[in-house]
């Protein structure tokens, strides 16, 4: 068919009032990076530039109607995408600018849930600005803060330079004790190379876990730092340097965090038990889980397998072929409400192989 | 056997529409072509979203990108109707006495032919508008159900509710019936004497494409690999009804549907560019255009049932002539 066009990328920009956002989408809009983007807000606001690819749209939330209270997605954004992309050629990309309340899931949701949306573009990363000063309160006073970290693929921690150095080492821990799966760059005047933020592919199966060779090692384990981690510049923090020991199998104990992760690893895995398994988990928890991702090493296959869901949506496929000498082994994160991590690693260790 | 006058054009048609005997094709793009001695072109929105044929007064209302709704009528430019800062214009229609309406955001606009425009402001975003065919009563697509406002006097609007999102609507043409698209994939209607409701399921896809047949008595719609037509003859639509499946095809979808203007016989348009008619009461099929390069997106026939306007996503478009 015709419209098997590629699928244009779409970046989440998530973050409270405040914590950046403006600042970055303006840089995204002027950088000479040779992409052009169009740009779904909320209200042109502050933004200084004029270009006729910004779009101001209502946030629109629609719960679907087939019985899933989880299963929401933003009617604007159908609306929106699916006008932009009658004129393809215009953009390469496009980024949706939440509001500082709005909730990041039916957002992610629309672009696996409403199939013209699905067709034409590909969510490419979730990144959520963090104010470093104001966290905190921010933490307190609102779930959605939490939930929009909890849902980032990149967090860009920012206004560090209001900060004291063990302020910002208390708020990148809580971040941590939030998404330990999050990418998390510090920076002040939200500094952060474009290249980090954008294309990203963090919904990609293929890649995602490519771009993220420490997706969830055990950030406790000191002996398994790679020495070829470069290009690392000081905002990159996966934790090897080892400041940040928490156990994610149980709830934080960080004050006024009421996501927690729950972080698993196992073996090879029965595929006969595996799938059976983590579908009924989705379906009876997917109200609790915000987030899953995992590599999963399935017993007689060559080739690892990765899975990543949003609440009852749940997509998994071959990755590629497992290195020589590469350890089959399976990790998996669900990052959540209410989770109870002692039966989920349970029924989890249940699946592997004999 | 139908021959096809292609017209290749770039881009995303969003309306194939005779003016007079003049087809036009209105593009994404904001341009609208016409085949009126040689292929002319008008301008009308920067970035066109939506058009509505406006039959009684021979035009095209559309609205776009850029706040702006015109008026386009057979081989003159594009008017200028009313315009709205800088938000996108997502839905336009035409009722009777030259009045529109239009929809940017949360707002719903009617002017009047005199120019007057009264405004309608809703909780949740306007989806789709349509008018109905008598009086002055226009209804409105919406989160949870259709609202129907009464834009020529003063007093309450009618809610009607079902759960969903609401996205698209239209009247039966004799004004019983409201029925809208969804964004699950159902249609859902109403009937407007007692409010009862009709639920349309088992599509496969959303539906996009509605046609009311000849006096209504069927409404034909896309989004399954057949043209689903219901029944709305009897006094309480095709409730407890099987609609009929025409023109089923195993490997395409429906995406256009246009019903002949005075036979029972539809035109049915599929996401690989092929047209059929299909008649009602035996199935019957003719291929009128065989596939191009992108999906059907709009058609319509002329007043002398001989020809077939069809527009596609990918700008392959043109006229079937049925009888050459």
């Amino acid at each position: 068919m015709s419209d098997a066009l590629t699928q244009i990328p779409v970046t989440v920009l998530t973050g409270y009032l405040g914590a950046g956002k403006t600042t970055l989408l303006n840089r995204i809009l002027s950088e000479n990076h040779g992409k052009r983007y169009a740009v779904i807000v909320n209200e042109f606001g502050e933004i200084g530039i004029d270009n006729e690819l910004i779009v101001e749209s209502d946030e629109e939330i629609y719960e679907m109607n087939n019985g899933c209270v989880c299963c929401t997605v933003r009617g604007d954004l159908i609306r929106v995408v699916e006008g932009l992309m009658r004129r393809p050629g215009r953009f390469d990309a496009i980024v949706v600018e939440t509001t500082g309340l709005a909730d990041p899931v039916p957002v992610a949701q629309t672009f696996f849930m409403d199939d013209d949306v699905r067709s034409k573009t590909k969510l490419d990363a979730v990144v959520t600005l963090v104010d470093a000063k104001h966290l905190p309160l921010r933490l307190k006073d609102s779930r959605e803060a939490e939930d929009q970290i909890a849902f980032a693929d990149v967090v860009v921690l920012n206004k560090t330079d209001l900060v004291t150095p063990e302020e910002l080492a208390k708020v990148e821990a809580t971040i941590r004790a939030i998404n330990p799966a999050a990418k998390i760059h510090r920076t002040t005047r939200a500094g952060v190379a474009l290249s980090e933020v954008l294309d990203r592919g963090a919904f990609d199966l293929s890649r995602a876990l490519e771009n993220d060779p420490h997706f969830l090692e055990a950030h406790d384990d000191h002996d398994h730092h790679d020495h070829d981690h470069h290009d690392h510049d000081g905002h990159d923090h996966h934790d090897h340097d080892g400041h940040d020991h928490h156990h994610h199998a149980h709830p934080s104990d960080i004050h006024d965090v009421t996501v927690q992760s729950v972080s698993l690893r196992g073996g090879e895995m029965d595929p006969k038990k595996f799938f059976p398994w983590i579908e009924k988990i989705t379906q009876m928890e997917g109200p609790n889980i915000l987030r899953l991702k995992g590599i999963i090493a399935l017993k007689g296959d060559d080739e690892r397998y990765v899975i990543q869901g949003v609440h009852m949506i749940i997509e998994g496929d071959h990755q590629r072929a497992w290195k020589d000498g590469e350890k089959h082994e399976s990790r998996l994160v669900f990052i959540g409400r209410e989770l109870d991590g002692e039966r989920l690693k349970k029924s989890f260790d249940a699946c592997q192989a004999a | 056997m139908p021959t096809v006058a292609p017209l290749d054009l770039e881009g995303h048609c969003i309306a194939a529409v005779f003016l007079g005997d003049v087809p036009h094709f209105a593009m994404a793009d904001g341009a609208v072509h016409r085949l009126d001695h040689g292929h002319k072109t008008v301008q009308a929105n920067d970035g066109l979203l939506a058009a509505f044929h406006d039959p009684a007064n021979d035009r095209l209302i559309t609205g776009g990108e850029d706040g702006k709704v015109f008026a386009v009528k057979a081989g003159s430019e594009a008017t200028e109707l009313a315009s709205s800062a800088r938000k996108w214009i997502t839905s336009v229609a035409a009722g009777p006495q030259g009045a529109i309406a239009y929809a940017t955001g949360k707002t719903a606009f009617v002017r009047f032919a005199d120019g007057k425009t009264r405004e309608f402001t809703h909780p949740r975003s306007v989806e789709g508008l349509a008018f109905s065919p008598k009086g002055m009563r226009f209804g409105v697509a919406r989160y949870n159900g259709a609202t129907l406002h009464f834009p020529a006097a003063e007093g309450k609007p009618v809610e009607l509710e079902w759960a969903g999102a609401h996205t698209g609507i239209t009247f039966s043409p004799d004004g019983a019936f409201l029925v809208t698209t969804m964004q699950e994939n159902a249609l859902h209607g109403w009937k407007l004497a007692d409010g009862k409701h009709m639920r349309m399921t088992g599509y496969p896809g959303k539906v996009k494409s509605l046609s009311w047949s000849v006096k209504g008595k069927w409404l034909a719609s896309s989004g399954a690999p057949a043209a689903i037509v219901w029944p709305f003859s009897g006094k309480d639509g095709p409730m407890g009804k099987a609609p009929l499946e025409l023109g089923t095809r195993g490997n395409a979808m429906v995406t256009a549907v246009a019903c002949h203007p005075s036979q029972d016989v539809v035109a049915v348009g599929y996401d690989d560019g092929m047209v059929m008619a299909v008649r009602f009461a035996d199935a019957k099929e003719v291929l009128l255009r065989r596939p191009g390069k992108g999906a059907i997106t709009s058609m319509m026939w002329d007043k002398e049932e001989r020809r077939v306007a069809f527009g596609s996503a990918a700008g392959d478009c043109g006229v079937i002539d049925i009888t050459a």
